[in-house]
């Protein structure tokens, strides 16, 4: 349990947070999206490094072989349709970026937020 | 019909899901709409099916494609979940029936058979939520059901509605990763994500931390998606520039179906495992609960815009619910989920009042809306049962929840009153919202003229008052939402007393 045994988990927790200031810090929409698809990654991140066994292998099994450790493939799984929707979740915002670049001319909130105001 | 009855759990969501990609291909003006509201009575229908099953106090299981749990996927019906169905394809039917004038209006021809696949994807993944017993599950259709519901609100005529669906998007997503995040950190630990599996071995784990801050992502990322005060600074723009009629849809039951989560994880799999949990809960929940019910009640009080003001009253009702829920007793557990039936009631009742005003009147900003009671006489009548009922007038829905609340809060003692003083002050300020509404439509004169009398369509016009009626006949004999709350509160509390 040494610091640097954890090391997916702090570049789990970092990316993270780089990810949730870009979503709240930022005022440009895409750049946004971009904080949010780091943000939704890193959690990615945290599903694939817990189903990772020490030594484990892929879970196939193997003529002669009856001593193998498997890592979990459950989280990977899970993983693959979380990407699906992270990718669809980016997509539908990217959507609605165009549609607000197109009705604002601006993508960025402050302007919006004045446009908005008159 | 024994195979049928077999199926039953899964079919509210099979239903919609495989009529959505059909109704797109309905192009002829009207046929979209006649699919999806067939649809929605069917699964409303099938949500009946199930509540008789509820109240005869079996929970339904289902192991999907017969695979057993905790390796196959299940699914289970119980009181809360079919309450909650209820609310929502009954919310999506009626909405869709009163609502095809409205949509004609606001979204072009085109447009509307992918609207309404849309609408049906949102059916289908909050049913989803409401059936499935497994967490993952759950993720994903919550994800299905709030992509398509940020597709219903940016179908808005309004541009505004784009920047706001833009939030919605931005703070759901966050608020479904934080639930991901709390189930990963669940799954590390336990090894399984079967909610009534998870329960059981949670008791075998020796370091509670993760599951600890598990409960803490899982609660703050659900209570984003449930627009908890101060979480909730998505939804007033949402619900405003969404169109009227997914407005009735979503305000109904889309933030509840968030709250079923939240009590279904905090209850029923962290309770009896955390220590003082329980107390954690409370503690965290009730000041939000109270500050929500008078901020949010406060905001609506000075808001010019009707529509805007009643998404404002929604915020202040998630407050009350969460403030039944976090007294942990019985008594407040069922004020809780009566109070999510008796909310959906009136709120439909108040949104499709104003989804009729808004087929007469331009704006919904309250000056505009002078004297408008002597043009649409019937509709502001609905309104005013529905406002009523907002408030808690006895004989109507309204009150039957704040009144389980209030006892449930004189159970403290001392400190109770304050709560009683707090939902006391809340429904004053209701009335004096809702009175707003009504001083200015009824008394004050429009500055054109003498009008006529020009109503809603005669369709809309009738399913308002339906809901509207709806909300007195469940105000004098509230024995369907006392019962299954009753039944979802025993299970949410379990051993405890």
């Amino acid at each position: 349990m040494n610091l640097l045994g954890l090391y997916n988990y702090w570049v789990f927790a970092v990316l993270l947070m780089i990810g949730f200031y870009a979503v709240v810090a930022k005022t440009n929409l895409v750049k946004k999206l971009m904080g949010l698809s780091l943000f939704q990654a890193a959690v990615f991140l945290l599903y694939i490094t817990m189903g990772k066994i020490t030594g484990g292998t892929a879970p196939i099994l193997q003529k002669g072989v009856s001593d193998a450790v498997f890592s979990n493939p459950l989280p990977q799984v899970l993983i693959l349709t979380a990407i699906v929707v992270g990718i669809s979740t980016t997509a539908l915002g990217l959507g609605i970026v165009v549609r607000i670049q197109e009705e604002y001319g601006s993508i960025d909130e402050k302007d919006i937020q004045e446009i908005d105001r008159r | 019909m024994t195979i049928l009855d077999a199926h039953l759990p899964v079919l509210p969501v099979v239903v919609p899901m495989l009529i959505a990609p059909l109704v797109i291909m309905l192009r002829p003006r009207g046929l979209a709409w006649a699919a999806a509201t067939a649809t929605s009575s069917m699964a409303f229908l099938i949500a009946m099916a199930l509540a008789a099953g509820a109240l005869d106090g079996e929970a339904q299981r289902y192991a999907l494609g017969a695979w057993a749990a905790p390796y196959g996927i299940e699914l289970s019906v119980d009181s809360f979940g079919a309450l909650l169905l209820l609310i929502l394809t009954g919310a999506s039917t009626l909405a869709l029936l009163a609502g095809k004038a409205s949509l004609d209006q606001q979204l072009e021809a085109d447009r509307q058979p992918l609207f309404l696949s849309a609408w049906l994807l949102v059916l289908a993944g909050l049913s989803g939520i409401l059936i499935s017993a497994d967490a993952f599950n759950i993720f994903v259709f919550m994800e299905i059901s709030a992509l398509a519901s940020y597709i219903l609100v940016a179908g808005g005529p309004d541009r505004r509605a784009m920047p706001a669906v833009f939030k919605y998007l931005i703070m759901g997503t966050i608020g479904a990763t934080f639930y991901l995040i709390g189930i990963g950190l669940v799954y590390m630990m336990t090894g399984t994500l079967n909610l009534t599996d998870i329960q059981v071995r949670i008791q075998d784990v020796s370091d509670l931390r993760p599951i600890l801050v598990a409960a803490g992502f899982i609660t703050v990322g659900l209570g984003l998606k449930a627009a908890v005060f101060p979480l909730h600074v998505w939804l007033p723009n949402a619900y405003n520039f969404a169109p009227h009629a997914a407005t009735v849809f979503l305000a109904a039951c889309a933030t509840k179906v968030s709250l079923y989560i939240l009590l279904s994880f905090d209850f029923v799999v962290f309770q009896q495992n955390l220590i003082g949990h329980e107390m954690q809960f409370a503690a965290f929940l009730m000041p939000l609960a109270v500050l929500g019910i008078l901020a949010a009640s406060a905001v609506a009080l000075f808001e010019p815009n009707i529509k805007r003001m009643l998404a404002f009253s929604s915020v202040a009702q998630i407050g009350y619910i969460l403030l039944g829920a976090s007294m942990v007793s019985l008594l407040g557990m069922t004020a809780s989920l009566m109070h999510m039936f008796n909310h959906a009631l009136a709120k439909g009742a108040l949104f499709m009042a104003v989804m009729c005003l808004a087929m007469r009147f331009p704006s919904l900003e309250l000056d505009a809306l002078a004297g408008a009671a002597k043009r649409m006489p019937w509709t502001m009548g609905a309104f005013v049962v529905g406002g009523l009922s907002l408030i808690g007038i006895p004989g109507t829905a309204g009150f039957t929840s704040k009144w389980y609340l209030i006892t449930a809060s004189m159970e403290f003692g001392g400190a109770g009153w304050l709560l009683v003083a707090v939902i006391v002050l809340g429904s004053l300020m209701a009335v004096a919202y809702i009175w707003r509404v009504v001083e200015v439509t009824c008394f004050r004169q429009p500055e054109t003229g003498p009008v006529e009398v020009s109503e809603a369509p005669r369709l809309m016009l009738t399913v308002t008052w339906l809901v509207a009626l709806a909300n007195v006949y469940f105000g004098l004999s509230p024995w369907l939402q006392t019962r299954l709350a009753e039944g979802g509160a025993r299970m949410l509390l379990g051993e405890m007393p």
